[in-house]
Formats: structure tokens, sequence, C-alpha cells
């Protein structure tokens, strides 16, 4: 038989794609994740190395590649954990934008009007949305843009609208086009192309700059799935199978955590992308009881006597970089015989499973992280709760006030815990808009003030 | 046409693949789950080899095409394995 090295090709990208699937189920479970991660990389190894045969280019290939690799290792060795959200953002607006770019270039190979084309339009599309929004998550993640303007929002929403019409029609072009209706040419295909690149950059600020700061853990969520769709989608108009495949992976990954972000909300994704919080009706009932701040020198005496702490992170704990000092009043506190868990809400922090990296960061031991679904069944037992910059994870709103727009969100119920300390900035309610009635129990005590500062009081206190 | 359909199909098993795989993932780890995602999604780095760099205009879009597929490969590899090295048991 002769050597093929098509079929070499090929055969590498089942391999790959056993590697990039192998990768992935690693990735289930903490001890082997960090080889599964290794094992992936080897697929995409193994499949560019198999592809090397096709480049027509190799003095821009190499030097795209050259200038790619030393952009792209100086974002990850430099960017700090809690800087995450926002890189994982630019960085699925940079896959689309290769898909983009990838679908254009395949396009002004195209001779003639085909079906194919559709494959075109739909890989422009998603890949220009993916990056046009995903450079507004990002945006609005480093707290650059905040998306307030309703009338503003009121017109991008149309737009959107504009923006899908526009596509149908494309499409129907395209496909009238292909069958060989004759007054459809390729100049007229090529005009609508050049429009749909820049609707398509268009539609993704249409439909991102509207969406609130706390709903970004849905979005980048929602965008890293686009990313890989918009690979599988050049895939199919490359046929390449390892394209395909490795889309696939990506999109079905982002989809999941998607949805699962949107169930930890009680929400749906219609509500997060186009309604909004703001628009949902609150009926602020009246809240009984009164604020009763704590000093800190207090609150290490209550502390100080808890046989079990559970402490429940949120953004605040990102935004002052607390986790170093949390962990180390979480050492202090097992020094002195008490038990120390962590409650950590899937919706807490900026996206999917933030401050889980920002506590291993800080050395804590993945197995004393728990879900909601672990820690409130055992929740009466809890001597002391300390919420650090959580407001909407632990309001007990969803759970007791039914005119509430968080309603029915699964929350960790710290209410219920024997005593409740907050440490909170100030009285501002959290990214929902709502009033926390937390703050207003009997068992509730404030501790105002930066998280870092308060939490290095209480260390302080400790040591002496 | 019927080596479309056929990559159809290819592209309907593995997204019921991925959903599998992925939805058995803790939510301990699905940031980094998020950032190995991106690291794959530079797939279309294999596509972009091949472009066509006929014009000025096809080698700027295979140069940008190739460099950001890269950022995302090397990118992604290198922070996500920097997260889990974080990870650790006591």
């Amino acid at each position: 038989m002769e050597f093929d090295l098509n079929i070499m090709q090929q055969i590498g990208y089942i391999f790959s794609a056993i590697l990039f699937i192998y990768g992935l189920k690693m990735l289930s479970n903490e001890s082997s994740a960090a080889r599964g991660n290794v094992v992936s990389s080897m697929g995409m190894l193994l499949a560019v190395l198999v592809t090397v045969i096709e480049i027509v280019n190799p003095v821009l290939v190499l030097s795209a590649m050259l200038l790619g690799a030393l952009i792209g290792s100086a974002f990850a060795l430099k960017v700090k954990m809690t800087s995450i959200p926002e890189m994982v953002a630019l960085f699925n607006g940079f896959g689309g934008l290769s898909s983009f770019f990838l679908a254009w270039s395949e396009f002004n190979n195209l001779s003639a009007v085909s079906l194919i084309m559709i494959l075109s339009f739909m890989t422009v599309l998603i890949g220009g949305i993916t990056f046009s929004g995903s450079v507004i998550a990002f945006l609005k993640l480093a707290e650059i843009l905040k998306g307030d303007n309703n009338f503003l929002n009121k017109a991008l929403r149309w737009f959107l609208i504009f923006s899908l019409l526009f596509v149908i029609i494309a499409i129907g072009q395209v496909i009238a086009g292909g069958l060989g209706y004759e007054l459809i040419n390729l100049a007229l295909i090529q005009k609508i192309f050049i429009a749909l690149l820049i609707i398509s950059l268009l539609a993704g600020l249409a439909f991102v700059i509207p969406i609130g700061g706390g709903d970004m853990p849905v979005v980048i969520s929602l965008l890293n799935s686009f990313s890989g769709i918009a690979a599988a989608s050049a895939g199919i108009l490359l046929t390449n199978t390892a394209l395909i495949v490795a889309g696939c992976l990506v999109g079905a990954s982002g989809l999941v955590l998607t949805l699962i972000m949107a169930k930890s909300m009680n929400r749906t994704l219609y509500n997060i992308f186009f309604v909004g919080y703001e628009s949902s009706s609150s009926n602020a009932a009246e809240i009984d009881g009164e604020i009763k701040p704590i000093s800190a020198e207090d609150a290490y005496l209550v502390v100080e006597a808890a046989r079990s702490v559970l402490i429940v992170p949120g953004y605040g704990m990102a935004v002052a970089q607390a986790q170093h000092v949390v962990k180390e009043l979480g050492d202090l506190l097992e020094e002195n015989g008490c038990e120390v868990s962590y409650g950590i809400h899937p919706v807490a922090g900026r996206m999917p499973g933030h401050m889980n990296v920002l506590l291993a960061e800080a050395n804590v031991s993945y197995d004393n992280l728990l879900e909601p679904k672990d820690i409130n069944p055992t929740m009466e037992t809890v001597d002391i709760a300390i919420v650090i910059g959580a407001n909407d994870v632990v309001n007990p709103s969803a759970t007791e006030e039914p005119g509430s727009p968080i309603y029915g969100m699964p929350i960790l119920e710290v209410y219920r815990a024997k005593t409740t300390i907050v440490l909170k900035r100030s009285m501002a309610s959290g990214f929902a808009g709502v009033q926390n009635p937390l703050f207003f129990k009997e068992n509730s005590r404030m501790l105002f003030g930066d998280a870092k500062e308060s939490i290095s009081k209480l260390v302080t206190e400790f040591k002496d | 046409m019927e080596i479309i359909l056929l990559l159809f199909f290819i592209l309907i098993l593995a997204i019921f693949l991925g959903l599998e795989l992925i939805s058995k993932i803790p939510s301990t780890l699905h940031t980094p789950l998020m950032s190995g995602a991106n690291a794959i999604s530079g797939i279309t780095l294999v596509g972009a080899l091949s472009l066509d760099t006929g014009s000025n205009l096809q080698m700027i879009l295979a140069f940008s095409a190739i460099t950001f597929a890269s950022i995302n490969v090397f990118g992604g590899y290198l922070v996500t394995n920097r997260m889990l090295r974080m990870f650790k048991k006591k």
C-alpha cells in the first residue's frame, strides 16, 4: 500500500479526538485534572503536527504562531487569579475571531454561488457575535463599562431583531442562488457577505451591552459555548473532523455551564438575556428588625468561642483580594479546635467556579469547599457563619418571600446558623437590587469595612 | 453533499458526548474547565494553517486567524495548568 499522508492525517485526528475526550474525562476529578489538561494539550499538539503537511506559507504560519504563543503565554503567566473571569472572556472572543477570519478567508476562495456558502455565513455570524460580545463582557468584568442606559438598551434590542431579520434574508438569498435562481449572482452575495461581517460584530455588541455585570457568569458561559460552535461550524466548512469534534466539546461545555448557572439563579435564559433584574417586579416588603453592627474586637470574642464555622465567600472577597487572609483565619480557627468549612454557591463571583479557584490559590483544601446542597441540611449545627462580600446568594427572601425577584433561587441558608457575621463595605444592596432581610435578623451581626482589613483585624486579635 | 451529512452526523454525536462528559465535572473545577475549553477552541489553528495566502487580504486573514488561535492554545493551556496545580487536598 502506498504511504498516503492524507490518511495519516485523518488517523492523527482520530487520536487527537481521543486525547481531547480523555483529557476532559480526567477533568471530572480534582486529583487527575492537572494531568487531564496535559493530555488535552497533547491532543492539540498532535492535531497541529499532522496538519503541518498542508501548510502553504511556512514563514507566515510560523511568525503568526510565534506571535500568538508569546501573547498567550504572557497573558497566562501574568494574570492574577482574581482577573481570571476577564481573561476567559477575552479568550472566548479570540476563539470566535479566529473562526470569523477563517470563514471569511474561505468565502473569498469560492468562485460560484453554492449552498456551502450558508456555512461561511453561519461561521462568520457566530464568530463575530462571540468576538464583539466577549469584548463587551471583558470590559464589564474589568468594570470599565457599565450598561445602565435604559434607552440605549431598548434600541439595542431592536437592532438585534433587525440583525436577525437580515440574517434570515441573507441566508434565503444564498439558498435561492445555490438552487440556481439566476438573479442572484456572486457579486450580490459578496456584497451581502460584507454587510454580514459588519452586522455580526454589531449584533454581539447589541446582545451583551444591555446585560448587567452580575449576569456575566451566564454570559461568558454562553460565549464560551459560541466559540466552540463557531469552530465546529468552521470544521464542517473545511471538512475537518478535528475542528468539528473539538468545537462540539467546547460548545457542549459552555452550554452545560450556562444551564447550571441559570438554574442556580432560578431564572430562564430568556429572562437573563432579554429582561434582566431591573424589569422584574419588585414589591419590596418592609423589613422588621434592625441592623446590629459589631466591632472586630467583639467579633473575635464570638468567633473564638465557636466550635464550628462556615465561611461563605462572594464577589466581595475577590474584589478585596482577601482569599489569603481568609485562609489564615481558617487555619487559626482550626488550631483553636474549631471545625472550618467553606460554603460555595455556584453563582458566587463573576464566573462559574470563581471562588474555588481563589481559595485553591490560597491553599484551601478542596474537600473543605461545600455546595449549598451539602451544607444546608446541617446548617443548624453551625455556630457561626461568616459571610464575606456575598449578598444575593445568602438572601433569605429567596425562600421566604414569594414576591421577591430572586424568590426560588437556591441559596446558602446561613440565616439558620446560630449566629451570622456579615462582612460588608456598606449597606448597598447586591447585584439584584434586592434588600437583604438577613442583615436585619435577630442572629445577624454586621462587620462593616473592607473584607481584607476586617479579616486581618480578626487574625491579629487571634495572634495576640 | 454526502460528506457534509456525514460531518453533521459526527457533529451530533460529539455534542451528546460533550454534554455527558461535562455534566460529570464538579463545580469546583468549572473555572479551569472554561479556560481549558478556551484552549481547545484554539483548534481553529488547525484549520487556519492551510488557509490560502494568495492576496494581501488573504494573507492578513490567515495571519490573524493563526495568531488569535495560537493565543488561545498557548494561553489557555498554560493558565489552566497554573490553576489546576493549585488544587490540593490536605
